[in-house]
């Protein structure tokens, strides 16, 4: 039995939620035994293997570099992991937009019923993924003989990213396909931390009545040193972009810390941030239900509320 | 162009589901029902695509049981020209839908598919990626915008990092994501006007594909509760707690 994780990368370094992936894997085989391989895709990533190959826990760094992988693709990354899966009985990945967009369609061209957002591992075939938002649990046999899934970052811990001394073996690309080219694309540029592996998140909601105001947040989010997010309905409003957005749809965070500001909480949201250990809610409507689920409560105007805070925070930090 | 749109009949986004007592499922008795919101958005792409001149005709699909015709009939309201139900009572996986689709977009030929990106009762986020494998076509999946060129679209996808734009060759399948665009409400002569619109069943047991579930669920329960904890007074107070009860700053 083996078992090949498959990484989410920035093109020079590991995405945190490969090291949750890795962690998953580690305990489908408690149950399974075999193997654990790393398997990089891209252009250039010599950095990204070499870190994959440190990884503790890790047999084998598998490294498909070439030009066909340089925006991972669907149409050309799937037909590679078809190639792989082959060797395998589980092929693992972070539930991220990368895998959400390739893994199925590695999954159909095998005639396999993957499985998506593992949040935890009952047996060898056994898993447990939220459904409903995250209003229901449902456990989940996987009857398939091979058993492709993503799992949920924040539903495990990271495995250890040093102490590993893996082999790297290079891999054959599978050939490229023409059905679909890369223009380009318009990533968030930030300083701050990551939203999905951020220890504190800052996020606002409709109630910033704007997006200068998120400043107002970032600003506590400098001070904290905290990442930034945002319910659907400040997204949709056009505050800040597509990739703040937590909840059912967008980013799922667990940090140590959450501050909602001026976040209703319907359940869509709650979907993405209920798992937080320590949630605050700012919020000038005391009926809001977003304070049924917070550990700290401050019914109060939050364009006072949120520069006061920052004030306290730098006497304490 | 002709355009095919994939929709699923859902427990209400905005109801509340409950856990039946016996763990076997989620309460589905008396409760509404509606069209999943992303294949809300997906239609209401193609129907503006028709009014651009760009779709010719608009075919709405739905694979489930009997009562899904009322889903493919809202999407006959808001300006789909004919419906298709592939009828069974079985339960339908993911794989099984995207290879029951593949048999309707074989007998159909349409160009384009669009589906919405998950549905909001399984959210597995799986079936348009299953779908365009089985052809062999492109596909795009979390849509924010798309435009047509001669034989291909430019599609804006919303990605971890931000947005990303590819050009996918058609034949092709896109997936919808949330801000494609706002779907609009059926006015009541389209409402009146769909009743006359045609929809086919075709029994899912006829297309000759393999629908048995894979994944086997074993128990349905109830997430852990969060309790709500205290109202604060002040900000001070707030950060007093922050720093000595919940030591996380």
């Amino acid at each position: 039995m083996s078992i090949l994780v498959v990484a989410e990368h920035e093109g020079d370094a590991l995405k945190p939620s490969t090291l949750s992936a890795v962690t998953a894997a580690k305990e489908i085989a408690n149950h399974a035994g075999g193997d654990l391989h790393l398997l990089v895709v891209g252009k250039g990533i010599d950095a990204v293997a070499e870190a994959a190959a440190k990884v503790g826990g890790i047999a084998k760094v598998l490294k498909a570099d070439d030009e066909a992988y340089e925006h991972l693709l669907a149409e050309s990354v799937a037909p590679l992991l078809v190639g792989l899966a082959e060797g395998y009985d589980y092929v693992i990945a972070p539930a991220g937009t990368f895998a959400r967009n390739v893994l199925p369609r590695a999954a159909a061209l095998l005639d396999l019923q993957p499985l998506t957002d593992a949040i935890a591992v009952e047996s060898a075939d056994t898993f447990v993924r939220p459904i409903y938002a995250g209003n229901a649990l449902a456990t989940v046999k996987m009857n398939d003989a091979r058993k492709l899934l993503t799992v949920r970052a924040t539903a495990f811990d990271a495995a250890e990213a040093e102490g590993g001394s893996a082999a790297i073996e290079a891999v054959e690309a599978a050939g490229s396909s023409d059905q679909s080219r890369y223009i380009g694309s318009e990533l968030t540029k930030s300083e701050r931390p990551e939203l999905t592996s951020a220890r504190v998140v800052v996020s606002g909601g409709r109630g910033m009545q704007s997006g200068e105001n998120f400043a107002m947040l970032e600003q506590l989010a400098d001070r904290l040193g905290a990442a930034v997010g945002a319910s659907r309905a400040a997204v949709d409003a056009g505050f800040v972009p597509n990739d703040y957005q937590v909840g059912q749809t967008g980013k799922v965070v667990a940090p140590e810390l959450y501050i909602a500001v001026g976040i209703s909480g319907a359940i869509q949201h709650l979907a993405g941030m209920k798992d937080s250990k320590v949630i605050v809610a700012i919020n000038k409507d005391e009926e809001a239900p977003i304070f049924q689920v917070a550990d700290y409560g401050l019914v109060a105007d939050l364009f006072q509320a949120v520069p006061e805070l920052e004030q306290e925070l730098s006497k304490v930090l | 162009m002709k355009v095919l749109v994939a929709v699923k009949r859902v427990i209400d986004a905005y109801v509340k589901v409950r856990v039946k007592a016996d763990g076997s499922g989620v309460e589905t008795q008396n409760v509404k029902m509606s069209m999943n919101p992303f294949c809300e958005i997906a239609v209401e792409e193609a129907v503006r695509m028709k009014e651009a001149g760009i779709a010719s005709e608009i075919v709405v699909v739905s694979c489930g049981q009997q009562n899904s015709q009322e889903t493919i009939r809202t999407a006959l309201a808001m300006g789909a020209d004919r419906g298709i139900l592939v009828q069974t009572d079985e339960e339908l996986q993911p794989l099984a839908i995207a290879k029951l689709l593949k048999a309707v977009v074989e007998k159909e030929q349409p160009e384009v598919v669009l589906m919405g990106k998950q549905a909001v009762d399984n959210d597995f986020n799986q079936t348009g990626q299953m779908l365009s494998a089985l052809l062999g076509w492109s596909q795009a999946t979390f849509a924010s915008k798309i435009e047509k060129a001669d034989s291909s679209l430019t599609v804006t996808r919303e990605i971890d990092g931000g947005l990303e734009t590819v050009e996918i060759k058609l034949p092709a399948v896109v997936t919808a994501d949330l801000r494609l665009n706002e779907p609009r409400y059926a006015s009541l002569p389209n409402i009146m006007k769909a009743k006359k619109k045609p929809i086919d069943v075709l029994p899912a047991a006829d297309l000759g594909v393999d629908a048995a579930p894979r994944l086997q669920v074993v128990k349905v329960s109830e997430p852990p509760v969060r309790q709500a904890g205290v109202k604060v007074g002040s900000v001070a107070e707030l950060v007093d707690k922050l720093k000595n009860e919940a030591k996380v700053i």
